[in-house]
């Protein structure tokens, strides 16, 4: 139990991971698979951060009266990331409303059945 | 002044071209504007290859921030070679584009198409040039990205299935790559590529290592389309409009490889490392896999550019084979293989497009006799198709040639049968092809047929004029090829 | 539907700018602490947004026209590429600030404050662009399916 929780963040970590990754295999959904890929991608912005956080370390900025920061550059690099994610979600959902328009359903077991018909 | 600043010039000219071509999105301009973009880099890209070649490796820092603090964009051998290829085969695209994407895209449209080709375009010129571990995934999905829109850009609403499941999958690859660096962060403290090849050995059988090396192969193979992670490419290559067909299969696969050679060879580059784990194997047996079952898949395709995007997953068999003898003619052969498959591949679906361009269709029962009414683009097609294969006096054959002496080196002589085979399905569906096109009796539809436009017919002819040239003079190819296998063996960076 | 409620109306009217000022503070403050371009973007491009959902597409597409949006988008991204290029044409390497201004330090202030502004420029258009095109359908269709009712009912 104790292993659990002093490693709590990367367990939390690897749970997201795992259910994301099933999610977007699992569900033919397109807007399922997004949710999951979003999920996959949150577990990985925790791996990055939360090894940033020093305990008692305080907050990144240069001050005199102290020696102990946490690691800002986790947080600038996540930044990053999360942007990446949020444009591929958009695009994601946009690609989807085309295909809603386009085929009428956005299930994968039927766009399968239709495209293999043209 | 400019030549201190090449390496960051080559990401920049077609960063600051891009917003350009978005602000400005009058379809002639837009191109003009990429045009010139894509020429600019690809004289910058030459340029570097001269001055690595004089000066050794060049380190430029960003912001004038020194590395490892810093991020440098490190240009060594490798990475000269594969910007030449990527930004080479760009120029030869764009003066080809032109009528291709008039005939493709609305007309609202085609600004936003230029916009995303030169966004592509600095996403895999950066991902080439970076020397730190995480600019290379913000490179790789801007290039990813743009590439998802270009593919959605096609005419068939089949184009939109392929690219959401390229966006699903490529996002995957590379939240996995991501993963993969986040591991060696935590475990060395650092993001330079160069710092992490010094720091990496030290460490090198902690499990969180290993496990780094293991997403990084994994989130790479999905980006370069290795057997079996590659059921993205054929819809997306076959249904994208066909000068993105063109641009993605010269290049985008090619730099997730050069990918494969940094991360395996220069960081995971300790002594013997490499060869430790059972990556090597695994690689081998998933490369030969990989150029046989897509080949014969490509033999019973009806759809001419879904035959080649399956060619195109054997021929990165091919590549990665060469990888995973770890060898100097090994890695010789899969290094010059890359810029030969880049050649063929973009001139065989230049010339492909032109074909589409003037029948509009892509079934190859529609094609029946077309070698009669559009001679020359199907003699390029046919000469690309013998490259392919390995003819000798083509640029495909030097590739074989290194690799199956890389494997007569390590004794494995059953190796060079499965290569020879391997081109033995290529033999199959070119020749598929070049009968349907030949010995057919054409259709009424394609009797009417004209050539090609010239401006269209050229760029292909220009590819196929390069396959031969370097299939006779290799100083180009080889000549640096070898040189940069002998700089990765040695881990110099 | 929205527009019935005249609580929510009202509400909204007094907080957006709130909501924007609170967007410049972000932006400015990420100098010293968490904030700068991006998270000011997005909270600036709720501000219209929410604007938006309450009075109806068109009312926020007459705050913020498309076409405005779509050279803002560029814009930015132009504005960040050109300060990293100003740096270059004044001798030093590629986005390094220190040239811009009479110190180092003056202009490393000075670079990433313009830089941080073509953050924001580029990604509250962004949002507010992906707003437009997701919301907007819904409202094409709207009007779509009124125009086909019509014809109906006429003929």
């Amino acid at each position: 139990m104790s292993t659990i929780l002093a490693d709590l963040n990367y367990w939390v970590t690897v749970f997201l991971l795992v259910g994301g990754l099933y999610i977007v295999v699992a569900h033919g959904n397109m807007i399922k698979k997004l949710v999951g890929l979003s999920i996959f991608q949150t577990s990985v912005y925790l791996l990055f951060i939360s090894p940033g956080k020093i305990l008692g370390g305080t907050a990144p900025i240069l001050d005199d009266k102290y020696t102990l920061y946490s690691n800002p550059l986790p947080h600038v690099l996540i930044l990053t990331a999360i942007v990446v994610g949020v444009a591929t979600i958009a695009l994601g959902l946009a690609l989807v409303v085309r295909i809603h328009e386009s085929y009428g359903t956005i299930e994968d077991d039927d766009l399968t059945d239709l495209e293999s018909d043209t | 002044m400019i030549a201190a600043h090449l390496p960051a010039l080559q990401v920049v000219v077609p960063l600051l071209a891009a917003p350009l071509c978005a602000i400005l999105r009058q379809g002639t301009i837009a191109w003009l504007i990429a045009l010139v973009a894509n020429w600019c880099a690809f004289v910058i890209s030459i340029a570097l290859v001269l001055q690595v070649r004089e000066l050794g490796i060049i380190s430029y820092e960003l912001g004038g921030w020194a590395p490892p603090i810093g991020i440098e964009y490190r240009v060594d051998l490798v990475n000269a070679f594969v910007l030449m290829v990527v930004s080479g085969v760009g120029a030869v695209i764009i003066p080809y584009a032109r009528k291709s994407i008039e005939s493709e895209i609305p007309r609202a449209q085609r600004g936003w198409f230029y916009t995303m080709y030169l966004l592509c375009l600095t996403g895999l010129l950066g991902v080439t040039i970076t020397g730190d571990a995480f600019n290379i995934f913000v490179f790789l999905e801007i290039s990813s990205l743009s590439s998802y829109v270009m593919i959605a850009m096609g005419r068939d609403r089949r184009a939109l299935t392929a690219s959401y499941r390229y966006l699903i999958m490529g996002t995957i690859g590379a939240t996995f790559i991501v993963i993969g660096i986040g591991l060696l962060w935590a475990m060395t403290g650092t993001l330079n590529l160069n710092d992490l090849a010094d720091r990496v050995p030290a460490i090198e059988e902690a499990r969180p290592v290993l496990a780094a090396l293991a997403f990084l192969t994994v989130g790479i193979s999905l980006k370069l389309a290795l057997f079996p992670l590659h059921l993205w490419l054929p819809n997306a290559y076959a249904y994208a409009p066909s000068a993105a067909s063109a641009f993605l299969a010269g290049t985008a696969t090619k730099v997730a490889i050069y990918l494969f050679f940094r991360f395996f060879f220069t960081v995971f580059g300790g002594e013997g490392f490499f060869d430790s784990t059972p990556l090597p194997e695994i690689i081998m047996v998933l490369s030969i896999v990989a150029m046989f079952a897509p080949g014969v898949v490509a033999i019973f395709q009806s759809n001419i550019k879904r035959l080649f995007a399956y060619s195109s997953v054997a021929q990165i068999g091919f590549i990665t084979l060469g990888i995973s003898l770890a060898s100097e003619p090994g890695l010789t052969g899969a290094l010059v293989h890359i810029a030969n498959h880049a050649i063929m591949k973009a001139g065989l679906f230049m010339l492909i497009g032109c074909i589409v361009f003037r029948l509009g269709s892509m079934r190859l029962e529609d094609m029946a006799g077309i070698g009669r009414t559009m001679p020359f683009t199907m003699a390029g097609i046919v000469v690309l198709g013998l490259g392919l294969l390995g003819a000798p006096a083509t640029a495909g054959f030097i590739s074989k040639w290194y690799l199956a002496e890389a494997a007569l080196l390590q004794g494995l002589w059953w190796l060079v049968g499965l290569i020879l085979l391997g081109s033995v399905v290529s033999m199959i569906y070119v020749g598929r092809v070049v009968e349907i096109a030949y010995f057919r009796e054409p259709s009424e539809k394609v009797a009417g047929l004209k050539e090609a436009p010239l401006s269209m017919l050229i760029p292909g002819w220009v590819l196929v004029i390069a396959t031969i040239y370097f299939g006779l003079d290799t100083t180009w190819t080889v000549g640096i090829a070898q040189d940069a296998a002998a700089s990765l063996l040695s881990a110099l960076y | 539907m929205m527009r019935d409620t005249i609580i929510l109306r009202v509400v909204v009217k007094l907080l957006l700018p709130a909501i924007l000022i609170f967007a410049l503070y972000v932006q400015f403050h990420g100098d010293y602490g968490p904030g700068g371009g991006f998270q000011a973007g997005v909270a600036a491009a709720a501000a219209i947004i929410l604007y938006g959902m309450i009075f109806g597409i068109p009312a926020a597409k007459q705050v913020v026209p498309p076409s405005v949006v779509f050279v803002m988008i560029p814009l930015g991204v132009l504005i960040y590429a050109g300060t990293g290029v100003a740096g270059l044409l004044l001798g030093d390497n590629f986005l390094d600030y220190s040239p811009l201004g009479s110190k180092p330090v003056y202009g490393q202030h000075l670079g990433i404050l313009i830089v941080e502004f073509g953050v924001l420029v580029t990604v509250s258009s962004t949002m507010l662009a992906i707003f437009y095109a997701f919301g907007g359908r819904a409202d094409e269709a709207d009007a779509a399916e009124e125009a086909r009712k019509d014809g109906e009912g006429g003929s």
